[in-house]
């Protein structure tokens, strides 16, 4: 029986110089570690067979299990263990062969058993990391403490008597990977593409579906500052920040809280405080004054988890390709920049989407049509990738008469338009309007022919000023309708005015 | 013809077998006997009378087209600590309130497949927490059995004091129990009857009010050791709804009775003639040692070196497990809430008034050596001193096949007697909470009568799945002591 | 270790349980007698010894991840003591 120990939190490195906070008294290091808690996709409950979809009617994805009546038992779900494992090889993380499940002792109308059935000593997931974006473009690494899988609470709701709460067991028992990071993060940007990184992982794994509206991943961020390499300060937990903004936000309000307090001679109490989405700001939740006593002890009803190294490799050996793989398989495949990579591999459905468009054809056309323009217009919209009017492949096609040379870059942008406005096909477009694009020299030469000759003047003027080249480029596309292409129109005007 | 509640489980299966009588018959006859008693003996909570006959013309009709189960037409007292589906489950507490569970229990589940017959649900200590059934929100039981020439009303024992008077009284024909540290032997000693706990895990948890989860067992109190060995047949099995649950085949234990005794080596532990027990028990044990040897078995003498720390270890794990276990009796979901004037102040008042005081000692002890601080000198060393009684079975078993032992260190006493001294009372499972702490099946035989007339129990005491030794060693057991005193 | 009053307190307020100020004397009696009773424990040597958490010396079972039980609203508020439009009804609990 191998029972590993939970190690010490590693060295607190010192943040860079770049990212201190400066102020009159001097500069100031955040320090941040987080817990995130992502619930595991399955189609059942932890330790129940009532179903753990998002929504229902109140108390209708309840076992008697998950209401805590008396005599029920759990059993647990072997496939969320498998989702626990496989999102812990993809943080190249131990996985721990003989893990336990403990309860945790205290009183809400939430939480019907009075405990929640956690892993409190012996996790399933050991220690691991995630590459993560820091603001100067470098990549840091963020250790990870733990995954221990546990189950959810219930919910209460407030709202809907002024004597009364409200409770909705359908989340109760539902289970959760809780992913706790070392405090190896040192600013607002880290802590935010920790939390984006971690979501497109778990995305890719399909072990969490990310669904922020829906609860699904919720951050824990603890946050203390400290002189540079000085001691360590008192951290204040912020609970249940479900967005990777309000990650950094609250990072940055927190941090300029502590700094001042201390600023002004205060001390930091050791509290859990609230993040407040419409102020930006957070505020004290509950104190240490009554702080739980939750009365750990190994769940009598449940046995040691003990996984089968085989049934791991197994696991292992048939992960998907993960970001940070597939973000340098971008770069050597598709010509990309790092940048424009890690754009696309941010999220499982980006990549998709983006092989999609550029299968066969030009990678950095496909690349900056899907970020720029189709990204753009989302955006303005406020809408997301899943919601968009034009396909994969429809882009694609779009693309195609880019790189074909079929249309150029400007009409492209035209049929782009008409494409969200009528849900055709790019090439439809393109044949009922007749935008082709001019590639008949003679008909382009006969246009720059009869331009030369109504302004004699620019023309001289151009031979001086190479600069010149683009308003003739202009005319021309002008004259034409715009459909000329604009390579041969370059490459004549060239020849005819003699620029080099 | 005689009365039908003379007739034990056996007798009856093979009267309704032989068409000599229908169970609905046989189950008139039994609500009729608890009729009669229950008011004194207060060991029926529920009695249902509608639901009783029903199933017994449900059996008969069953039986008639020649589709009898194991336990067809068996009528049965249900201890009310199983909850059973549309009927009030109160594990004696008042914190339950009219808690009607809209499930039902495992164990009762492979009742009824085998076609028993549900009678009523049987007091019992509040939670199961007790010796001597004094700590039931609805009243003591009383014994049935009086000393010689005394009208002092005795305690059935406990907690399974309600099954234990009603088959005793025969207002049952054999009935369910669940023992955490002696709950089922001692009241079958104290009772005269015979009662079982099996291998942790052999019998389903799911469904049993949880006292302390690591501990519970369930198992039959019968009249005779083949009433026991067919009920608990039916009881086991493993069961994919209790994590706990041991995926084994169920033995034949009517069959293992036949084996007899003959070269097997009967552990004496030394540490078991403790202080103060009455020369009688003693004389007993040795009387039980003394049919083991005349029917060919070997005794050789064992050491169990940390059998006195079994109650103090005891002490720990179960309340430990016991305060998390009934957090979820808060009056938010089922059973009775006293509104307060916030939260808090509801759940402190509903349990408050709830919990009757046993169960609140126990919860604070429980929540005491959890706590920040002392986890590691109470809990984790209790845990680890049970390893140490686990070893020390495990050491004797080189020796020995089986164990025998006093159920308890004395006879049924007076309500009342130990009720102001929680020690005391705890002492009635010296013998008994060893058998839990290591998860090994222990029965309890009625061996003889005391001077004053009332009933002792010899424990038998197996290996971990070894139930079948432990039935063929208490029926030579049986044969030998012959005992057919009756209350 | 001996219990005092107001510890008495704090671990019934652990555990939800109201206590009467006059009973809280009698009680910290009643738990040090237990208490005392269990230092015996002491005694033992539990050096190296790994705690026993279970009789059961197997590997926890596992199920298969499928829908097979929930849909039964009316069933799991049965016995609620205040339900309303399909949900428990409790105590004002605002955090
Ligand atoms: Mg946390
Ligand atoms: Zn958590």
């Amino acid at each position: 029986m191998t029972q590993t120990s939970v190690p010490a939190y590693t060295a607190f490195k010192t943040a860079r110089p770049d990212q201190w906070v400066k102020s009159v008294t001097g500069d100031w290091e955040i320090i941040v570690g987080m817990e995130v808690h992502a619930q595991v996709s399955a189609k059942s409950k932890l330790f129940s067979g009532a179903s753990a979809a998002y929504g229902g009617d109140p108390n209708s994805h309840v076992a008697m299990v998950d209401a805590g009546m008396p005599g029920m038992l759990p059993v647990i779900n072997k496939f969320v263990v498998e989702q626990a494992v496989k999102t812990g090889l993809g943080l190249g993380a131990k996985i721990n062969l003989w893990s336990r499940f403990d309860r945790k002792n205290y009183f809400y109308p939430d939480l019907p058993q009075g405990y929640q059935i956690s892993q409190y000593l012996y996790p399933i997931i050991g220690e691991g990391s995630l590459e993560v974006a820091s603001e100067d473009g470098s990549m840091i690494m963020v250790g990870i403490e733990r995954i221990h899988l546990e189950q959810d609470a219930g919910k209460s709701i407030h709202d809907l008597d002024p004597n009364s709460t409200y409770v909705d067991l359908n989340r109760s028992g539902c289970a959760l990977m809780e992913i706790v990071s070392k405090p190896d993060i040192r600013s607002a940007d880290e802590a935010a593409n920790y939390f984006k990184n971690l979501r497109a992982l778990v995305r890719y794994l399909e072990t969490c579906d990310g669904n922020m509206d829906e609860g699904s991943m919720r951050a824990d961020v603890n946050v203390s500052v400290r002189r540079p390499g000085g001691e360590l300060g008192t951290r204040c937990e912020i609970k249940n920040v479900n967005s990777t903004k309000f990650v950094g936000m609250a990072v940055n309000y927190e941090a300029r809280r502590q700094i001042e307090i201390l600023e002004d001679g205060g001390t930091i109490d050791q509290e859990t405080r609230l993040f407040d989405v419409k102020t930006g700001q957070t505020r004290t939740m509950r104190s240490k004054e009554d702080a739980h006593d939750y009365r750990y002890f190994p769940d009598p009803d449940l046995l040691p988890l003990i996984l089968d190294e085989a049934w791991v490799e197994n696991i292992r050996a048939n992960l998907p390709e993960l970001p940070a793989a597939m973000k340098a398989r971008f770069q050597s495949q598709y010509g990309l920049s790092a940048y424009d990579a890690d754009v696309l591999v941010a999220d499982k459905e980006f990549a998709a989407f983006y092989e999609e468009v550029a299968k066969g054809r030009d990678a950095k056309i496909a690349n900056s049509w899907m970020t720029v323009e189709l990204f753009g217009w989302l955006n303005k919209n406020g809408k997301e990738l899943s919601q968009s009017p034009i396909g994969a492949a429809a882009l694609g096609g779009l693309v195609g008469l880019i790189t074909d040379g079929t249309i150029n870059g400007k009409i492209a942008k035209d049929v782009f338009a008409k494409m969200i406005e009528t849900g055709d096909e790019a090439a439809v477009i393109v044949e009922r309007e007749g935008l082709k694009q001019t590639t008949d020299t003679g008909a382009i030469e006969a246009s720059i022919d009869a331009l030369m000759a109504t302004n004699p003047e620019k023309v001289a003027e151009a031979r001086e000023k190479p600069k010149m080249l683009g308003w003739w480029v202009g005319q021309v596309m002008k004259a034409t309708g715009g459909k000329a292409n604009p390579a041969i129109v370059n490459e004549i005007l060239k020849g005819k005015l003699g620029i080099d | 013809m005689t009365k039908l509640t003379e007739l034990n489980l056996h007798q009856a299966l093979s009267g309704l077998a032989a068409g000599d009588f229908t169970s609905t018959e046989l189950t008139q006859s039994y609500l009729n006997s608890i009729e009669a008693q229950n008011a004194s003996l207060n060991a029926y909570l529920v009695v249902t009378g509608d639901k009783a006959l029903e199933m017994a013309r449900a059996s008969d009709a069953r039986r008639a087209v020649g589709n009898a189960g194991a336990l067809e037409g068996i009528p049965l007292g249900i201890k009310d600590l199983f909850c059973t589906k549309g009927v009030r489950t109160t594990a004696a507490s008042k914190i339950l309130g009219e808690f009607a569970p809209e499930y039902e229990s495992s164990v009762t589940t492979n009742l009824w497949r085998d076609g028993a017959v549900m009678l009523g649900k049987l007091n019992l200590d509040e939670f199961a927490m007790g010796s001597s059934n004094e700590t039931s929100a609805f009243g003591n039981v009383t014994n049935p059995w009086k000393r010689k020439g005394s009208n002092v009303a005795l305690t059935p024992g406990g907690s399974s004091g309600g099954s234990a008077a009603a088959v005793a009284a025969h207002m049952c024909l054999g009935a369910t129990a669940t023992d955490t540290g002696g709950s089922i032997r001692q009241p079958a000693a104290f009772t005269g009857t015979v009662g079982i706990k099996p291998t942790y895990g052999r019998c389903s948890r799911y469904g049993i009010v949880a006292f302390a989860s690591s501990l519970d067992q369930a198992g039959p109190i019968a009249r005779n050791v083949k009433d026991s060995a067919i009920m608990l047949q039916s009881m086991m099995g493993h069961d994919a709804k209790d994590s706990t649950s041991l995926n084994v085949a169920v033995p034949d234990l009517v069959a293992a009775m036949a084996k007899g005794v003959k070269g097997m080596k009967i552990g004496i532990p030394k540490e078991y003639r403790v202080d103060g027990m009455p020369e009688e028990i003693e004389n007993l044990w040795q009387q039980g040692i003394a049919w083991l040897k005349d029917a060919g078995a070997e005794i050789v003498d064992i050491s169990l070196p940390h059998t006195k720390y079994a109650l103090p270890a005891y002490y720990i794990v179960a309340p430990a497990e016991a305060s998390s276990n009934l957090a979820r009796y808060d009056g938010m979901r089922f059973g009775a809430r006293v509104e307060g004037v916030d939260l808090t102040d509801t759940y402190e008042k509903s349990r408050a008034t709830g919990f009757g005081e046993e169960v609140k000692r126990r919860i604070l002890i429980g929540t005491y050596v959890l706590s920040a601080g002392y986890y590691d000198a109470y809990y984790l060393r209790a845990q680890k001193v049970r390893a140490r009684i686990l070893e020390d079975f495990t050491n004797a078993w080189t020796k020995c096949d089986a164990i025998l032992t006093p159920t308890a260190p004395s006879a049924a006493f007076g309500l009342g007697e130990k009720s102001d001294d929680p020690i005391k009372m705890y002492l009635n499972d010296v013998f008994t909470v060893t058998a839990n702490l290591a998860g090994l099946p222990a029965i309890s035989i009625p061996a003889a009568l005391d001077v004053d007339g009332l009933p002792l129990g010899l424990q038998i005491i197996g290996k971990a799945l070894d139930e079948e030794t432990v039935y063929s060693v208490a029926s030579v057991m049986e044969q030998a002591a012959n005992f057919s005193a009756r209350p | 270790m001996s219990v005092d009053d107001a510890t008495v307190r704090k671990i019934a307020r652990l555990a939800r349980i109201e206590i009467h100020e006059d009973k809280v004397t009698k009680m910290a009696n009643e738990l040090n007698g237990i208490l005392n009773w269990i230092e015996m424990l002491n005694e033992v040597d539990v050096n190296g010894v790994e705690p026993m958490a279970s009789a059961v010396a197997i590997a926890l079972p596992m199920r298969d991840d499928a829908v097979t039980d929930g849909n039964i609203q009316s069933s799991i508020l049965k016995n609620a003591p205040k339900a309303d439009s399909g949900f428990f009804v409790v105590p004002k609990s605002v955090e």
